[in-house]
């Protein structure tokens, strides 16, 4: 069955809409900040037989936007592997090996069925709290095997033919730290789902099962075809771009990510077989997290292509098993966010070679998942985590963004008035950092200054899992490297830095110690001797740059 | 002064981009006059008095009522006035940090220009704790320093935001002391005073936004005042907040930022109105601009209120606002085939300037409005507005055929119809936003489209989301004027509570709630508009512990007798009603929050009988008729009859396909629908 194009721009609409709504609704109603707040969270629809990416929504977390197809996969796989599926059934688990990205995200999946057959999944993937492990919030940056970072769930019937599994959610509940708050945002998730296939039903009943069956198949088409043309815009070649990691919080080495792009006759292959080996410590990614990463860069670079599986039709990966981009069970995955910002940093990079004149500089490159805990007055334990900003890189439009979210994120920072009342902390300084920001002809955006003071009678303990201790955001095109990430807190005997530069356990701070955060801001784009006087003279009068700076990297004295 | 009145004119002006809007109602004789005069931007009160003038006035009126959009092209424009903040020490980027977001999901270019720079935002020593305790007292002496240096750097008006303040605001109070002992104007804002709520990037952006805002708005008001009184006005003078309520100039001045969606506020209420007295109690309201389509719900006769809107990437103001939700698909959106063959239309837009290709003034990608034009929907010969003589249809056609026709194998005419189409599903899509994704059923609402091009579209909505009828009012383009002499006083207050309802201290709630009615009362009173009386709504934020958005509850209490009689069984019962509404799953045994107290009260006017706006009684349907044309509709060209829409007895009935012309706006009627004209004038178009 062939669609009119404006039948099928119409159905576009209308399903983008469906997955939209199923966001809003997770937000909303989810416990978590990390969810409600950060919006670490993302549903769409995904084809019966293959689970590829029909449609998903425009708001959902930019990482998951890839990752999603895999866990419906890793469903797929589970039902002809004998789990069976009927009419009412809800999957939930958080395999990272199957699914994707880390072990607190966990992903309901549930079958569409029409007369009988089925139709679609519709799936809804969230951030929960805690879910068990060595430390709380399972950014465990001295893991060495999955079991220390958490529980893992493979897929499991959640409902069955409508029937909740009560043995199920007495499991989940026993194996986290905060039970009511994964409880809270499963219930999120399960609104979510419900709104989803609801409105879906009607969309079918509405418009016919073939109509919007043919829709999935030709806006995957579509997508392909506006992919396709990107790639046919670049030139024909070899791009070659590396970035590297400080460490894996185990062993003090650095980690290579290494890509070879070659764009080849309306293909592009990103080949990532120079990169390291996977690594001892929790910042290794599966291999669904690491096409999921490509997408997202990709996406990023050409942001008018849609969000489905025909994306990736012109595109091929070549990732070997076992390398750091593809570990299997027990390697350790907490981190995986450090691993992916630095994929695409380096997919920014090869690209930036391909098309200098749409070069985007690097963006500041780490989450700085940053966990403060402590025992209250009553014995019951508090656990402040957050991610932390820092600066975008500088582009041929603009400078960058100042104090932004990470590429793989779409979070907003919880306010730190909200984070004061709820947990024994006072921050001291919430501020942008001066020269952070990558020299250049358009500036890089600056990273933060977080400073924080423990108020807590007894003992606060802090862990980080960060980047960019040791390897800065890159500029592009002439542009310099942004500021390195930095983090130092006091004891009895004055500030202190850690051994492996931004993955720490254990610290202990007493009250009235503070800890200082200091984000990277964005590379610079183009030569910073090239950058408007003006604009010079302007940074230098509002902090961005100091004297020192303005004269040595833009050549100007006042 | 409940209840009285002088029987003297009331006029409501509302100043838009183009032009001016105005309309006089006349309580002593029952009767109205409309008036449209062109806009001067940059000198608003010149549009003002000239449309004024036209109306007789304005002595002798009794009071003008005027809807702006002065502070919001000030905030769009950066054009507000060179701003000094006062912040806690290790703060002063909280403006220019935002909550750390970016413009757009995908894509990472852009930056962001904060209302007020880096150098003229000031820290003083002082900390206060989010339980209230004062960590560290603010020093005077420091405070009158740093505003002292602020008016040195050429600052105009003062915001002052501590962190914490709306725990204990002791510390705001003093600084503000301090600097109003030595700023030369009253522009000093108070983030305690302007919005004591948790979260402090929103307290901010709020205080500072209103700062900003002061001086241009006070000027703007002085220059309108002293040009009223030149002319001999006597009576009383109000502005339409942004919650869909009229203020007294002396609290516009104090809190500017609350005018920011006066002129649509002014709308959404008249429409309110005009929907309710025609017999439908909900209605979605529809008004197709250039650029945007922007609708708005009106939920059993109320608007829909949303707890803050973002005017632009990073400017976030916090304070009840008529919710609008818009999307990129005005009749200046540019139609195109994207690189994947996917006809797109919007959100690019040629605006009013070049504007559509018919237009003639340079631009060459067709618009929806070419597309209505090019369909034979549009009169080409009678452009609305009068700024241009005709409409280049031929011009608009073969771009059409260029840019969207060859590249889908249509020809023009099938391409404008599917530009037409696929626009309609995008402003069906936004009436589905606030109808059913809200829970609302779409066959219990209207569709009411103001401004001059929404009724081009209504029909085709109606089919399209399984409306009741589109409702056009009878004057769809002082729709907001009309809002401004019907919309009622209304005062908001906020202020955050972090309790538990467990075992909550009822009596020290409901004294707290009775200060804040009380407080809203006052301001209500001063404005000194009559009122028949005055209504005091509670609502609380209210959330599970551990949430971190709440749900908005409404407390069915009144103030009687200095209490509310409030209880934790009532706010129980009320809470667990509005989360089933919101997501239908409760969570039983989990405890209960309540957040924030949020307190409206409303100075409710005397009724204004829209029958004044009823056809005249000896018009007829031959007066009426103008002929017919030919335009196109499912892929034929129809004969459509033309009427002079205004011309058109109560009881007409006007099949389509036909198109309805007045002044200020075209009403299609598609093949299957029939139109009707009520006894208030207005067209009510249904199914056949």
């Amino acid at each position: 069955m062939s669609l009119d194009a404006v039948t099928l721009a119409v159905l576009k609409g209308r399903l983008e809409q469906i997955a939209d709504e199923m966001d809003a609704t997770l937000y909303r109603s989810a416990f978590n900040p990390i969810i409600a707040e950060a919006r670490d969270a993302c549903h769409g629809l995904y084809q019966a037989e293959t689970g590829a990416t029909l449609v998903q929504g425009t708001k959902g977390l930019p990482i998951f936007v890839g990752a999603m197809s895999f866990a419906v996969q890793a469903v797929i796989k589970r039902v002809q592997a004998g789990a069976g599926l009927e009419p009412g059934d809800t999957f939930i688990f958080n395999d990272p090996y199957e699914g994707g990205t880390h072990l607190n995200d966990f992903r309901l999946v549930r079958p569409v069925f029409r007369s009988g057959k089925l139709f679609c999944w519709l799936a809804s993937v969230g951030h929960w709290l805690d879910i068990g492990g060595n430390v709380p919030g399972n950014y465990n940056p001295r893991a060495t095997e999955s079991h220390q970072e958490g529980v893992r769930f493979p897929p499991v019937k959640l409902f069955r033919a409508g029937v909740i599994q009560q043995d199920i959610l007495d499991i989940l509940a026993a194996n986290s730290r905060v039970p009511q708050s994964n409880w809270g945002d499963l219930n999120g998730q399960l609104n979510a789902l419900d709104l989803g296939e609801r409105r879906l039903l009607e969309l079918l009943d509405d418009t016919g099962d073939d109509v919007v069956e043919a829709a999935f198949g030709a806006l995957a088409d579509r997508a392909a075809a506006l992919m396709q043309a990107e790639v046919e815009a670049l030139p024909d070649g070899h791009y070659a771009f590396e970035d590297y990691l400080d460490n894996d919080g185990v062993v003090d080495e650095r980690l290579t990510i290494a890509l070879d792009m070659t764009v080849q006759g309306g293909r592009m292959t990103l080949d990532f077989s120079r990169s390291s080996a996977a690594c001892l410590g929790p910042i290794n990614i599966s291999y669904a997290t690491s096409v999921a990463a490509c997408y997202v860069a990709l996406k990023h670079a050409f942001p008018d292509v849609p969000a489905n599986a025909g994306v990736l039709r012109p595109i091929d990966f070549v990732i070997p098993d076992n390398s750091l981009l593809a570990v299997g069970p027990p390697r350790p995955v907490a981190g995986y966010t450090e691993t992916i910002l630095r994929l695409i940093g380096v997919i920014f990079g090869a690209l930036g070679k391909a098309m200098p004149d749409r070069a985007t500089a690097a963006p500041f490159g780490t989450i700085n998942a940053l966990s403060l805990s402590g025992q209250k007055q009553d014995g019951t334990r508090w656990v402040m985590f957050s991610f932390f900003g820092g600066g975008l890189g500088g582009n041929p439009e603009t400078d960058g963004l100042h104090h932004a979210n990470n590429p793989i994120s779409t979070a907003t920072i919880p306010p730190a008035e909200i984070m004061e009342a709820a947990y024994p902390v006072m921050f001291t300084q919430w501020a942008l950092r001066p020269d952070s920001g990558g020299a250049g002809l358009h500036r890089g955006g600056v990273g933060a200054v977080y400073e924080i003071e423990a108020l807590s009678p007894g003992t606060t303990e802090v862990a980080l899992l960060g980047e960019r201790g040791r390897y800065a955001p890159f500029g592009v095109t002439g542009g310099s490297e942004g500021a390195l990430n930095r983090f130092t807190w006091q004891d009895g005997t004055g500030w202190q830095t850690p051994p492996m530069a931004s993955k720490i356990v254990g610290v202990k701070l007493q009250k009235g110690q503070r800890l200082r955060l200091e984000s990277p801001g964005g590379g610079g784009w183009g030569d910073p001797k090239q950058r408007a006087r003006e604009d010079v003279a302007r940074d230098l009068r509002l902090g961005f740059v100091t004297a020192e700076v303005a004269k040595r990297e833009y050549g100007y004295e006042a | 002064m409940s209840g009285e009145t002088k029987g003297g004119p009331i006029v409501g002006v509302d100043v838009g981009g183009t032009f001016t809007d105005l309309f006089l109602f006349d309580p002593a004789k029952g009767t109205f006059r409309t008036e449209k005069v062109p806009s001067n931007r940059g000198d608003e009160a010149v549009g003002f008095m000239s449309g004024l003038r036209k109306l007789g006035g304005p002595a002798g009126f009794e009071a003008i009522v005027h809807g702006t959009t002065v502070g919001t092209n000030a905030l769009l424009e950066r054009k507000g006035c060179k701003l000094g903040i006062i912040t806690t020490a290790g703060f002063r980027d909280v403006l220019e940090m935002r909550r750390r977001d970016r413009r757009h999901t995908w894509g990472l270019w852009g930056d962001f220009l904060p209302v007020t720079e880096r150098d003229m935002r000031l820290e003083v020593a002082e900390r206060v704790l989010a339980d209230g305790t004062i960590h560290t007292a603010v020093q005077a002496e420091e405070v009158a320093a740093v505003a002292r240096e602020l008016l040195a750097r050429g600052a105009e008006a003062c915001a002052i935001i501590f962190i914490n303040s709306y725990a204990n605001a002791a510390n705001e109070r003093a600084a503000a002391a301090a600097v109003r002992a030595i700023w030369p104007n009253p522009h000093v804002s108070v983030s305690s005073e302007i919005l004591p709520e948790i979260r402090e990037f929103e307290r901010a952006s709020t205080t500072a936004l209103n700062a900003y805002l002061q001086p241009v708005v006070a000027s703007y008001l002085g220059k309108l005042e002293s040009a009223l009184s030149e002319d001999g006005f006597g009576g009383r003078f109000h502005i339409v907040q942004s919650n869909g309520g009229i203020m007294s100039t002396a609290t516009a001045r104090s809190v500017p930022v609350r005018t920011a969606l006066s002129g649509p506020a002014a709308g959404v209420i008249a429409a309110a109105a005009i929907a309710k007295a025609a017999g439908f109690e909900n209605a979605i309201t529809c008004d197709l601009g250039g650029t945007s389509f922007d609708v708005s719900l009106v939920s059993r006769g109320r608007m829909e209120l949303a707890a803050q809107a973002t005017i632009d990437f990073g400017l976030v103001i916090r304070s009840p606002m008529i919710e609008i939700t818009t999307i990129g698909a005005g009749g200046g959106s540019i139609a195109h085939v994207d690189r994947g063959g996917l006809l797109q239309v919007g959100p690019e837009s040629a605006g009013s300037r070049p504007g559509p290709v018919c237009y003639g003034q340079g631009n060459t990608r067709p618009t929806l409005t070419d597309a209505n034009v090019v369909l034979g929907r549009i009169n080409a010969d009678r452009p609305i507005g009068g700024a241009l003589a005709r409409l280049d249809v031929e011009g608009a056609k073969a771009a059409i055929a260029e840019h969207v026709g060859n590249p889908l194998g249509l020809d023009a005419m099938q391409a404008a119809e599917a530009i037409v189409r696929l626009a309609n599903a995008k402003m069906a899509g936004a009436i589905r936003l606030v109808s059913i994704e809200r829970g609302h059923d779409p066959q219990k609402f209207v569709a009411l489209p103001f401004g001059g091009g929404g009724a081009l579209h209504v029909g085709a909505l109606i089919k399209e989301v399984g409306l009741r009828a589109a409702l056009v009012p009878r004057f769809p383009g002082v729709t907001s004027a009309i809002g401004c002499v019907i919309a009622d006083v209304r005062h908001d207050q906020v202020r955050t509570l972090n309790l538990n309802l467990d075992g909550i201290d009822a009596a020290a709630l409901d004294t707290r709630m009775v200060e804040e009615a009380t407080a809203a009362r006052a301001v209500v009173d001063g404005a000194g508009l009559p009122v028949t009386r005055t209504e005091i709504r509670f609502e609380l934020d209210m959330h599970y512990a551990g949430q971190t958005h709440t749900v908005g509850v409404p407390i069915p209490v009144h103030v009687i007798d200095g209490t509310t009689g409030v209880s934790e069984a009532i706010i129980r019962t009320a809470f667990e009603a509005a989360y089933q509404t919101a997501f239908s799953r409760l969570l039983p045994g989990l405890p209960i929050r309540i957040v924030s107290l949020r307190t409206a009260a409303i100075g409710v006017r005397p009724d204004f009988d829209l029958k004044a706006l009823a056809p005249p009684k000896d018009a007829t349907v031959e007066g009426a008729a103008r002929g017919v044309r030919q335009v196109w509709f499912d892929g034929a060209w129809h004969t459509a009859q033309v009427w002079s829409r205004l011309d058109l007895p109560e009881g007409a009935l006007v099949h389509g396909p036909a198109i309805l012309e007045q002044g200020d706006a075209t009403v299609v009627v598609d093949p299957d629908l029939v139109a009707r004209v009520d006894g208030y004038g207005n067209l009510i178009i249904e199914r056949e």
